[in-house]
């Protein structure tokens, strides 16, 4: 994927038996840094995160990652274009190990295919660099000594961990993150943090979602208040988070 | 003795079945209820290729595995897009429709009456006659089944099926075209029942639909949930305890009318004991409660 290509939305609309989610939305994301989206429960921002990965369809508007629409794509075909994501209610396969999870994560992979699934041509090997991988992503995130243990015996917040390795996995250029450090231990959010900052160094765009302003006001270069299924408000953290209108807002 | 080959020669056709479905309903998580109309397809395939056109056994296997396949598509493409029960319900419909044509279209399998004088196979110029050597033929295709449904459960593919089964969402987010990895592991389940299918007609000589009812996708359900679905050896396990154990029936000495309701009623039995005490199954890791 070209280093410019970002998501771009148009007038996008969403409601939910009635209730708006998203109101005309407007949107423009840079092309790498780390953007903070926040607003109070209900303001659209995991929509927003569903509309752009494709599990969710607008009812109207539209969706450009770079010049392609991506609407009525499938949410595995965005993927593919260099999205991943993580759920707010973490997703994992949590019945086998930590290792495995990430190795499933990796793209094209040869041996997912039936015909080399049967006759194991070049599996092998290929599975061999997978979780060489995998192990460095693993030790990227602090998690290698756990490679072998199933997912579902981690602790929470090292399972957040895990599905941002998972991520991380699918060499996405761009990364959506639904709180990636909601309801873990202050320190190990910390590290989470800092995980991010140096994805940014590494020309990713790390968008995500954060209810604690302190973590955007530290993390993030650009934040996005949203209320009501609307933007009222974006920029330099520093500047927009001093707005007291803003805050009022957002504390409601 | 040829009794008891005779009963090895069932439970291989069934390891073949059970063992094909745990594709699906084990490693997958799709309970398709259409095994048995995949058996039949596979066995009227190759049964009337071989009375009609005097195709051999494995001619009419490779026919009756692809017909079966193909066929697979038309069910799994439309209703794969369906979720849990829908599934269920696709698949039973299908089922329905499949052993109405074959009861219906008297002109090609001559419905009810059935097709009789199906060869038996000869391999190579080898004609297996003897009970021995179809304990031996199915054997060897028992543990073909096996090998194939193991190696896909084993490889990064039967990863991305165990993915699908624990959490689709997950595995779409991590750009798996999900659907086409269902449609490929439904049709490679569905030729291997045709696999079964064809063994089981070359085996008995005749066929008519009696053998490939609902009933006969439930006992195949029923194998893979009490031997454990997604194990290793459950499906194995769960086809030689339901050929067996009914045929340890005969021995009690019921009259025949009874015997035959009489395995409904353990089949049933079994089920719900092994939903409440054991959902996971004899030897299986994973339960359907979720």
């Amino acid at each position: 994927m070209k280093r410019d290509v970002t998501f771009r939305c148009e007038g996008l609309s969403k409601s939910f038996d009635g209730v708006q989610a998203l109101v005309d939305f407007h949107l423009v994301l840079p092309s790498e840094g780390i953007v903070a989206i926040i607003g109070p429960n209900g303001a659209g921002k995991t929509t927003l995160i569903n509309l752009l990965t494709g599990f969710l369809r607008p009812d109207s508007g539209q969706v450009f990652l770079g010049e392609r629409k991506t609407i009525n794509l499938a949410p595995h075909k965005i993927a593919r274009l260099g999205v991943a994501r993580t759920f707010q209610d973490l997703r994992l396969i949590l019945q086998v190990s930590v290792l495995d999870n990430v190795m499933l994560s990796r793209p094209n992979q040869r041996g997912e295919r039936l015909f080399y699934a049967l006759t194991r041509i070049g599996v092998r090997a290929e599975q061999e660099r997978n979780r060489d991988v995998s192990m460095e992503l693993l030790r990227f995130v602090g998690l290698k000594d756990k490679a072998g243990k199933l997912a579902g015996e981690l602790s929470y917040g090292q399972q957040k961990f895990l599905a941002l390795a998972c991520c991380l996995a699918t060499d996405a250029k761009i990364l959506l993150l639904d709180e990636p450090v909601a309801g873990v231990h202050p320190e190990m959010a910390c590290r989470i943090l800092e995980l991010l900052r140096k994805l940014r160094d590494d020309g990713k765009l790390v968008v995500f979602i954060e209810h604690d302003i302190s973590a955007v006001r530290s993390t993030a270069e650009r934040v996005i208040v949203m209320d009501h299924g609307k933007i009222i408000a974006q920029g330099i953290p520093s500047e927009v988070l001093e707005r007291s209108e803003i805050m009022e807002a957002y504390l409601g | 003795m040829v009794y008891i080959e005779h009963i090895l020669v069932l439970i291989g056709i069934y390891t073949i079945l059970s063992v094909s479905l745990d594709l699906l309903a084990g490693h997958t998580g799709l309970m398709a209820m259409s095994h048995a109309a995949f058996y039949g397809l596979g066995a009227y395939t190759s049964g009337l290729a071989a009375v009609y056109f005097g195709a051999p056994f494995i001619v009419g296997v490779l026919l009756g595995m692809t017909v079966a396949a193909m066929v697979s598509l038309v069910v799994s493409l439309p209703s794969l897009r369906l979720r849990d029960d829908y599934f269920v319900i696709a698949t039973f419909a299908f089922q329905i429709i499949l052993f109405s044509i074959f009861n219906n279209w008297i002109g090609l399998t001559s419905g009810p009456l059935g097709i009789p004088a199906i060869p038996q196979p000869s391999i190579f110029g080898w004609t297996i006659g003897s009970h021995a050597g179809f304990v031996a033929v199915a054997a060897i295709l028992a543990g073909f089944g096996y090998f194939v449904v193991w190696r896909i459960a084993t490889s990064p593919f039967g990863r991305v099926l165990n993915a699908i089964r624990e959490d689709e969402i997950f595995a779409q987010a991590l750009g798996k075209h999900t659907l086409w990895f269902k449609v490929e592991a439904f049709a490679v389940s569905a030729a291997l029942a045709a696999l079964a299918g064809s063994l089981f007609a070359h085996y008995i000589t005749f066929i008519d639909p009696t053998s490939f009812t609902v009933m006969e996708s439930i006992l195949i359900i029923s194998m893979v949930i009490i031997g454990g679905a997604g194990s290793r050896w459950g499906p194995l396990i769960g086809a030689v305890v339901l050929v067996t154990l009914p045929e340890a029936l005969r021995f009690v000495g019921l009259p025949s009318s009874v015997a035959a309701n009489l395995r409904q009623i353990i089949y049933g039995t079994l089920l719900v004991i092994m939903m409440i005490v054991r959902p996971r199954g004899l030897v299986g890791k994973y339960g359907f409660g979720r």
